[in-house]
């Protein structure tokens, strides 16, 4: 059996072998496990709790009563009474989805993007990125709020506003990677064989970019959460009574004296969102290095 | 053979515009290549043999530029789109290059690297192609090709990436192959597979191009020769004939700074004294003229044409020369004192 496993580690090829190598990234895995956790938490959260998001307890002595396991709100509850252990789940749910989707949206259109550019080079390739350099000009909150006065509010319209300003970095990186391969000598047989240009890109250069492509989406996905937190604090994010992370660390703000559980335990779970995203991002870094392939 | 050539390149110049100007890599190169035909086009590094190859499959460098006409099947491809180069690139005309581990994408299975010529074309289903990928590895003389199929580039030696690039090349059926230096990465045992497999591939009625320094590997393989000396050809004559009696000084000189086992005993080798010119400032005379030992004044003041030697026909114009089948002479040389016979070359 000894003898058979390497040569079966050797068959996995490059995805499997930045797995092993992650694999051996201990801060990887527990930021992997954590968040994990956390996801699930979000997934279910709001259930485990008697209560839902809405509900205003109204039998407690205080709206805002602190966390203690004998009455069932376990974070507290906020200055309207409402059960935070659900809320924060919630808002876990929302931030992450928010996050997912509009990682989504700049990863398809960044690396399509830059992809095109990079390889098509030239003529194209300059006004491409002029158009990238345009919109980078743009005052990105101006943007937003444009888009929310204009077609109002909605879970989706933020995942494409961010989504749609969070691709441009996204292509200018994919556009040097691909500046740098279309002269390897790989894409030029891929041309003798006289394959199109779209399937080029598609299969010669993209699985190439990949492994940055990876890392930096995950270093994204911590920007979105911080900026649709930021979005929420101005109250141009999600509406009430749906909440995100985001939301309630800026209610939490406001009773800080008072309530100081409504502020700790949200961005609690923030900070371990956004640091185990980053460890996560690292390690992935190092297991797509090729440089660290024996 | 009456047959018409599968390429014939008339006039080919490749220029390149670089700060310092443009910059001529080759010129007035013409040659023709029949099917089941192994020319060889010699030189060394920088004399712009691998440029005539990327010039007729329209992958020069975008600074590059071609002149003149090369013309496939009756399909011009200097100055064409790249739609009608696709649909010559892979199908008519087959590329392997020198460093097989870089020429093969290294994330891609073997399988997909062998298929997907076939499969983007519509030429095959996929249970078609894989079964031409199984026989293609099997020409190649790769053992056990199913479980290959399914291996990565980096997973396979040096000498079987070569063949499977050559599989590769050979996937969609092309009447020609371009090998541009397919030994030089390859350690010698390796070199020599190689070689016998390309000598099949030519045995089976494929034309082939191919570009080398080593003319160890030309008189194994190739029909005839083309000698190219600063973006010129000098000399092109069967092999037999080049390696019995080179006209052009500087094709002695090639052969002079060979090592030899058999034949003529050679005390020491004899290197080529000074470098090739570059291309922005070649002398206005004979480019080999300041390394030449039989140079005459006459050698640096005016250029000698490529002309066709006394004995064999006289060189074909260009009005005469129509596709008709007339083959572009096998024998000219480019010197006003070429050598006469062997007794010269020493």
């Amino acid at each position: 059996m000894v003898e058979v496993a390497p040569a079966d580690a050797r068959r996995q090829g490059l995805w499997g072998d930045a797995w092993q190598r992650l694999k051996r990234s201990r801060a990887a895995i527990v930021a992997a496990s954590l968040l994990l956790l956390v996801c699930a938490l979000a997934l279910v959260g709001p259930w485990l709790s008697p209560y839902t998001v809405e509900q205003v307890d109204w039998t407690q002595a205080t709206l805002a009563t602190p966390p203690s396991l004998a009455h069932g709100h376990w974070f507290g509850t906020d200055a309207n009474g409402r059960d935070l252990f659900a809320r924060v789940w919630v808002g876990a749910r929302v931030s992450l989805l928010v996050a997912l989707l509009a990682t989504i949206v700049s990863v398809v259109i960044g690396v399509a993007w830059g992809a095109t550019a990079g390889y098509l080079g030239g003529r194209v390739d300059g006004w491409m990125m002029r158009f990238v350099d345009v919109l980078y000009a743009l005052p990105y909150m101006f943007f937003v709020i444009i888009l929310t006065v204009v077609f109002g509010r909605s879970l989706v319209l933020i995942f494409l506003a961010i989504g749609a300003v969070g691709w441009l970095t996204m292509a200018r990186i994919v556009r040097g990677q691909a500046l740098a391969l279309r002269s390897r000598e790989f894409v030029e047989a891929a041309i003798a064989l006289g394959l199109p240009p779209a399937t080029i890109i598609a299969r010669h250069i993209v699985p190439n970019v990949l492994g940055t492509v990876i890392v930096y989406a995950t270093l994204t996905v911590p920007q979105v959460i911080l900026f649709e937190s930021f979005l929420s604090f101005l109250g141009l994010g999600v509406q009430e009574p749906l909440t995100s992370l985001g939301r309630l660390v800026a209610e939490g703000a406001l009773e800080m004296e008072s309530s100081p559980w409504l502020l700790l335990v949200p961005s609690t779970v923030l900070a371990i969102v956004l640091l185990c995203l980053n460890f996560l991002g690292d390690g992935l870094r190092d297991a797509l290095d090729p440089r660290q392939r024996r | 053979m009456t047959s018409a050539p599968l390429l014939r390149v008339r006039d080919l110049g490749v220029d390149f515009s670089t700060s310092q100007g443009a910059v001529q890599a080759v010129s007035g190169v013409s040659f023709d290549v029949r099917a089941g035909e192994c020319l060889a086009v010699v030189g060394e590094s920088g004399s712009g043999k691998t440029q005539v190859l990327l010039a007729c499959l329209g992958l020069l460098a975008s600074n590059g530029t071609a002149r003149g006409s090369a013309l496939f099947a009756d399909r011009e491809l200097i100055g064409a789109g790249e739609r009608s180069l696709n649909a010559v690139r892979g199908t008519g005309i087959g590329l392997l290059t020198q460093d097989p581990l870089s020429s093969l994408t290294p994330h891609l299975r073997i399988e997909t690297l062998l298929t997907e010529g076939l499969l983007d074309r519509g030429l095959a289903t996929r249970a078609a192609a894989r079964e031409r990928a199984l026989q293609a590895l099997r020409d190649v003389e790769i053992a056990d090709p199913e479980s290959r199929l399914r291996q990565y580039p980096h997973e396979l030696s040096g000498g079987m990436r070569q063949r499977v690039a050559l599989a590769a090349a050979l996937m969609c059926g092309p009447q020609l192959l371009f090998a541009d230096e397919p030994t030089t990465a390859l350690d010698v045992s390796v070199q020599a597979r190689v070689l016998e497999l390309l000598a099949l591939v030519r045995s089976r009625g494929v034309g082939m191009l191919l570009v080398t320094h080593d003319l160890g590997v030309v008189a194994g393989l190739a029909d005839r020769v083309a000698v190219m000396y600063s973006g010129r050809i000098v000399e092109t004559a069967t092999t037999d004939e080049l390696f019995r009696a080179p006209k052009h000084p500087y094709t002695a000189a090639l052969l002079a700074a060979v090592p030899r086992l058999h034949g003529v005993a050679q005390s020491r080798l004899v290197g080529i004294a000074g470098d090739p010119p570059q291309p922005s400032a070649r002398p206005p005379g004979c480019a080999f003229a300041p390394r030449c030992g039989r140079a005459v004044d006459r050698c640096s003041d005016s250029r000698p044409e490529l002309t066709a030697s006394a004995e064999v026909s006289p060189l074909t114009t260009a009005q005469g020369d129509s596709m008709d089948g007339r083959a572009w002479p096998i024998t000219a040389v480019a010197c006003h004192r070429p050598l006469q016979d062997r007794a010269e070359i020493a």
